[in-house]
Order: C-alpha cells, then structure tokens, then sequence
C-alpha cells in the first residue's frame, strides 16, 4: 500500500516527535535556536536551574533589538538595562558555547537576517526564536516559530519543545505579479484577505506559480509576516532556487554532507495530493501596490484605494474598531491613499532590509530626492557591505537618505529608535499596531520601493508611477 | 510554579478585538527588570501621552479594582512574542483570560506562568463583557478540575483544555522537569539523529 500523501509541514513535524503522548502533546526535537540580545532571560532561567545548555552546537546568536543604528559601540547604548542586555550576549555565549555573531562583526544583524544568510536556517529542520517572526525562516523550507522566554529556556535545557500539532493551511497565490508589485505587496493582500486571526492555529504552507516565481529573498518577506496572519508558522517548498541559495553558505553542509542534505531536503515540499485543513487562493495579478491604513495589518489598501468609511462595516464591532483606527491614525474616511502625507520613512526590519529590497529601493532613489527625514538601515552587515559594493549606499545618501547601522531599529524601536508623537511613517516593517515606532506614531506599512516613492514625493505615491 | 486550582474574583471588560501584545507592554518597557514593569501594564491604554490618566479605560476604573480575570476579545494578545505581556499581568494579579481566540504564543506562554486563558464562543464571551460594563466589580467563577466559568448571571459555561495543560497548572509542575524524565528519549532521538541527518 502506497504510504498516505503528507504535506511539508507534516513531514518536518514526525521527523522530529521525541515523544508521542496519549493526550495529543509532543514532544518536539528543535535544530536550530537562534539568539538576540532579548534572550537574556532565558540564560538567566537556566542559570536559576544550575542546568547548561543541552545542545551549546545548536545555537546560533547575534545581538539585534536593542543595539544602536549610529554606532558600533556598546558603550554608547545609552540606557543601562539595553546596554547590559546587549553585553549579557557576549558573556552568556561565551559561557555556553554558542555561535556569536557580535557587535562589529561583520555577520551581525536581525536575527532572521542573519540565520539564513549564514546557511543556519535549512529545508527541513525545525528552528525556534525567542521572537514572534522566527516564521521567516519558513522560506527555505524550515517549520519555524516564535516562543517565549520560558520556552526558550526549556529549549536551551532540553533542545525540546511540548507541542499539540498546529493544523496545515494552503495559501496558493498563481499567476504573474505585475510590474511594481514586491512579496511585500503579496503578503499584505493575503492578510488584507484572511485577516490578521485568519490563520490562528496553522501552519501555512505558500504556494502557487507566483510564490515559486518568488527569489528566496521575497519568499522569506512573505514567510516573516506569518505571524500577522495569526499562524503558527509559514512555510515555502524548497526547490532548486533553495539548494542554489544554500550552497556554500558557512553553516551549510559540504561535500558529501552536502549530497546528504540535499537528497533529504528533496523529499521535504508537499506530496501531490496532500490534504490541507484548509485553502485559500489568491489572484496574483490582481496585486497592487499595498499600504495599510489602520492600526493592524488586515487593513491594507491597494495604494489606488480611499480611506474607508466606517460606515461600511459590516457590524458595530467593526465599525467600531475602524472608528478607533482612524482616530488614532489622524485619516479622514474618502481620503484617497496617495492624498495622505507622510512625516518620516523607514526602510528596514526582518521584513524588507535584505540586499533585493536595498536594490529595489535604491531603483527608485536613484536621481531623486527624499523631501522627508529617510532612513535605511540593512538587516546585517553583510546587506550593508554587499550594498556598499554596488553603490547602493552612494545612490541612498544623494537622494538624501541617512545609511545606518544594522539591528531591528526603528520596527520596534527598543533601542530607542522612535518616531515622534502624531508622526505618521511609511515603514517597511511589519507591525502598525498602536505605539509600535513610539507613542501616538502612526505606521503604515508598505514595501521598500513603496517608502522611497513616499519618501520622495512627501505623501504616498502608487510607485509604478515612478518606475514608468 | 504556583498551581491554579479555582479563581472567584472582578473580572475587567477589554473590547478590543485583536488587541496585540504591544498594547499590554509597550517595548520600550521591555528592558528593564521585571519588578520594575508592572507600572507598565496597558501603560498607552490607561494613559495619554502626556502621562494623564484616561478615566474610560477599564484598569483606571475603582470598581475594578482588584480583577484576577480579563474577559477579551478575538486575536487577543497577538502578535509579538514578549513573555513579559504575560508577566506583567500576573505580577498585577491577572491570572485568567477569557476569549473567543488568542494568540497563539501568548497562549503557550500563559501556562508557563501557571495562567490559564480560556476559550469561550464569541456571543458567550460578549455577553460576559456586557455583564461586567453593566455591574462593574462583578465576579466570575472559574473551577480548572470541573473546566467551568460561572459567569455574573450565573450561568455555567464548560471549556475545553488539554488534558497535559491542565495537568500541568492543577499541580503547578514545571515543564522543564517534565521532560527531563524523558532523557531516555531525547538521547535515542539524538542518537539516530547522528545518524540520519547527520550534517547537522
């Protein structure tokens, strides 16, 4: 009897049960752990325990949240607690036998900038983070997803994780993008379609002619954004782009490892006819530009759209919560999108901070000039010496925009990267929840070349409309 | 960890649906210690920038002083992954979440603080809302061993938990003990692991 038809995700999952219990909880073995400077609370766990680390070889760390996009310096992070949290890495690394990427090393960056980028992240394996977009790593065919300090401390004691087995949803997106249209674009529209709790619960498998046409830089954009669809992780079927992306990478198998690897990670994507719990297709022709309006990332608009009216929401609830969105968004239902100004742009996150999003941004920079405070800040330092290589940095910083540092920055702001009250900014990030750049900002997501043509044009501008 | 049994106490009203982890602690509170946090509890929802007390939020309110429950919304506390949005609300004595859907990590990280969030129907879990705007300081009931809510109305609604999750805050054990009575496992698990995958 043929063996039943299995998605990816179901494939990683019983490749790595431990145990099995009657009462529907696993125990799940856990490949890769990565690290920031947030993950001082797990070591301090640990410590309480006078446990050591299980599995040091399985670590992989790099400071990101807290270090200054200005300096290099940990002497110069200003608050005592950040400071300490950002040395604490280093001694706790050390101790422990993790890999660090530290502060001036030229491998530091975001976390899921740099786990990929360094071969770490594999087709395959299982990763955790003590950080919610840890489903980035998805993108190359990993079930990854974030957990929490306590869990990052059991793993650190266990490289084990409890798990009752999340359900597997299918996100097909088929066609071509049009012009213009970035992965960013891409995700912001499925979340706009299954809302920001569509996915509670799942696994998200992205498939579909449009995602497989995606480079493995766009797949991890759209894989990062899992979360904000509510899922538990997402996830891409690895494919020839994958194995290409992965060769020679300083943490990817060589030699016969490598032959290993590969006929491993072959077998990983979906078997025809898998079942999924559920599915949801997408037109990809039908993506435009996407900007969010409100204060949650299902309330994304293609940037041809109005501010919406209240008034149209389907129940009081709603009406409600949009009534609340717009209120602290400071937006007139009826404006149009490209009528809206923007204060302030920022080009970076685990998001939208890798070497494709410089280059598409700096496309767009290039000849013109922010008539707004731009940043750009790269994910790693090695984007940041790739971009340097190409000039890119040269095209930004003539266009006005200031070239900084890389860390997670002004996404979530803990280093102190913040925008003003009432500001409004055009991010490339990935949360525009209340306060999240700072008390009384206002977020609007977008994709890079979208923040250049806001950037550039002081108000959101349909980007196709440049690049024509 | 401490063992959650059964919870009677004022049970406080939050109505926003999707009411992210960002807006239970603001990041910027993040990195300091955690008894230095618990001021920072819905700190942009209970105040104004200018640090003055918004009187409509529920936490400002006299009457409900002294909740141990959060009656939610859906999505409730999604998106980052911050343990600490389940801290602070222990540390300010919140040890129940009631709502029709969480998110899914803070969901995982209640039960490593012996919280218990429960899943209600919508219509269920918005009228409980209503009930407790209507008579504010009303209590709600809950009882983990029968899986039950009593509401202000007296109605009884049963919930589901894993039987593992519950067992685990019936008898306040700690995971990490746990598993580690499964060594046996984890070392054959590694061991074949070597083996198969073994470029890792």
């Amino acid at each position: 009897m043929a063996a039943a038809a299995r998605t990816m995700f179901e494939k990683i999952w019983q490749r790595h049960v431990v145990v099995d219990r009657p009462d529907g909880y696993t125990l799940l073995y856990i490949d890769r752990h990565l690290m920031h400077d947030g993950s001082a609370a797990g070591f301090a766990r640990l410590r309480e325990r006078k446990m050591k680390l299980r599995r040091p070889d399985r670590g992989f760390a790099t400071p990101d949240h807290y270090v200054r996009s200005d300096s290099r310096s940990i002497a110069d992070i200003a608050d005592p607690n950040h400071r300490k949290l950002v040395e604490q890495i280093r001694t706790n690394t050390a101790e422990s036998g993790v890999t660090l990427f530290d502060l001036g090393d030229e491998r530091q960056g975001i976390a899921h900038v740099v786990g990929p980028e360094q071969g770490v992240t594999q087709p395959g394996l299982t990763l955790v983070c003590g950080d919610s977009h840890t489903s980035t790593h998805g993108a190359l065919g990993a079930l990854a997803f974030g957990i929490g300090s306590s869990e990052v401390a059991h793993v650190m004691a266990t490289q084990c994780l409890w798990q009752r087995k999340p359900k597997a949803m299918r996100v097909s997106v088929d066609g071509t993008l049009g012009a213009g249209i970035t992965a960013k674009d891409v995700i912001l529209a499925i979340i706009a379609k299954i809302g920001t709790a569509g996915a509670v619960g799942h696994v998200l498998e992205y498939a579909g002619s449009a995602i497989r046409d995606l480079s493995i830089e766009g797949r991890l954009t759209v894989c990062n954004m899992s979360i904000e669809a509510g899922a538990k992780a997402g996830m891409v079927a690895p494919d020839d782009k994958t194995i290409a992306y992965l060769e020679g990478r300083p943490f990817a198998p060589k030699g016969k490892e490598w032959d290993k690897a590969v006929a491993y990670w072959r077998g990983v994507p979906s078997d025809e006819g898998a079942a999924f719990d559920r599915d949801v297709s997408l037109d990809a022709a039908a993506i435009t530009p996407m900007v969010t309006w409100g204060t949650s990332p299902e309330d994304a608009l293609p940037i041809t759209g109005r501010i919406p009216e209240p008034s149209t929401a389907p129940d009081a609830a709603k009406k409600d919560s949009m009534e609340r969105a717009l209120d602290y968004m400071g937006l007139t239902p009826g404006t149009p999108l490209e009528e809206v100004p923007v204060d302030r742009v920022f080009i970076g996150s685990c998001t939208n901070s890798r070497i494709e999003d410089l280059r598409a941004a700096a496309k767009v920079a290039e000849g013109r000039k922010a008539v707004i405070p731009s940043w750009v800040v790269a994910g790693s330092g090695l984007v940041k010496k790739q971009a340097e290589a190409e000039g890119l940095d040269k095209i930004f910083r003539a266009a006005g925009f200031e070239w900084r540092e890389p860390g997670c920055s002004m996404c979530v702001g803990m280093n102190g990267d913040t925008g003003k009250p009432g500001q409004r900014i055009a991010s490339t990030s990935n949360r525009n929840f209340i306060g999240r750049q700072g008390p009384g900002v206002r977020t609007h997501l977008v994709s890079p070349a979208m923040a250049v043509a806001a950037a550039v044009s002081g108000h959101f501008t349909d980007v196709r409309k440049l690049l024509a | 960890m401490e063992p959650f049994t059964t919870l009677d106490a004022v049970a406080i009203p939050i109505d926003q649906p999707n009411l992210d982890t960002d807006q239970i602690i603001p990041a910027r509170f993040l990195g300091r210690p955690r008894d230095t946090q618990v001021e920072a509890l819905f700190h942009d929802l209970r105040y104004t920038p200018e640090r003055v007390p918004r009187p409509a939020f529920v936490t400002n309110m006299p009457a409900f002083a002294g909740a141990r429950i959060v009656v939610a919304e859906r999505n409730f506390a999604c998106g980052s992954s911050r343990e600490n949005a389940v801290t602070v609300m222990v540390d300010n004595g919140l040890k129940a979440f009631i709502a029709p859907s969480f998110g899914d990590i803070f969901f995982n990280n209640c039960f490593q603080n012996g919280a218990l969030p429960i899943r209600l129907p919508a219509p269920r879990a918005a009228e409980l809302r209503a009930a407790l705007h209507a008579h504010p300081g009303a209590r709600i009931k809950i009882d983990l061993a029968s899986q039950t809510v009593v509401g202000p109305d007296g109605k009884t609604d049963r919930f589901e938990i894993d039987s593992f999750r519950k067992d685990c805050l019936l008898n306040g054990k700690d995971e990490v003990s746990l598993t580690l009575g499964y060594e046996k496992d984890i070392a054959a698990f590694e061991a074949k692991q070597r083996q198969e995958m073994s470029w890792l």
